[in-house]
């Protein structure tokens, strides 16, 4: 399946825009999707930590995927 | 009472502490995060908030539930901006009202600390000669 992956911050300018499209297997989880846009993106391992949200939660790296979820890198976060 | 906000308007701080002040609470404790002039003694021209809008006030709204149930504090309010912010601007206000000052002091800084931990908000510091996306690098 090809699923749409929202990227903020640093990822943005590491994946080259707001979205990227990752092709993952249809039962893919968190993990592979992580291990798919590391091998993409090499950058994105350099990071102190990157982690994945899944319809506005993180998720964990057994997490699975549907088509449909929102899905997003989240790099090491700065607010306040 | 919980009060979340993500704004690209300037922050009002006194709008912010009168949402909290309550007859019933006799103490507020306030953060106010501003913007610095330096980092590291490196001038700094700007700062850039961006935010990933919904998680952020999902995130924002755990934290304030989570410290309602950790203080017996009567109201909470967390305001963040986006966009670009020049120094001495304020990018985020925390305002708490309890009964008694060490329940708001202490939630007060829980809601700081845990949404500098947590909520996906990302600030870019810009300089003379270049920016950098703060804490992205090890």
């Amino acid at each position: 399946m090809k699923v749409n992956v929202l990227a903020f911050g640093i990822a943005k300018e590491i994946v080259g825009g707001s979205t990227v499209e990752v092709e993952l297997t249809s039962d893919a989880t968190v993990g592979e999707l992580r291990a798919e846009l590391e091998e993409q993106y090499p950058r994105l391992a350099k990071l102190a930590s990157f982690m994945i949200a899944v319809n506005n939660e993180y998720a964990v790296a057994d997490n699975a995927l549907q088509q449909r979820d929102e899905i997003a890198i989240i790099p090491p976060v700065s607010g306040g | 009472m919980i009060d979340i906000q993500i704004s690209d308007k300037p922050l009002d701080i006194s709008s912010c502490i009168d949402w909290v002040m309550s007859p019933d609470c006799g103490g507020i404790d306030v953060f106010i995060g501003t913007v610095r002039n330096a980092t590291k003694g490196k001038e700094v021209t700007r700062l850039e908030f961006e935010a990933y809008r919904q998680m952020a006030l999902n995130e924002m709204q755990k934290i304030a539930e989570q410290a309602l149930e950790k203080w017996p504090v009567q109201k909470l309010l967390i305001h963040h901006r986006t966009g670009v912010l020049q120094v001495g601007e304020v990018p985020v206000i925390i305002a708490v009202a309890a009964a008694h000052r060490a329940a708001a002091f202490d939630a007060c800084r829980y809601t700081i600390d845990t949404l500098k931990e947590t909520v996906p908000i990302w600030k870019r510091e810009v300089f003379e000669d270049g920016e950098v996306w703060v804490a992205a690098h090890p």
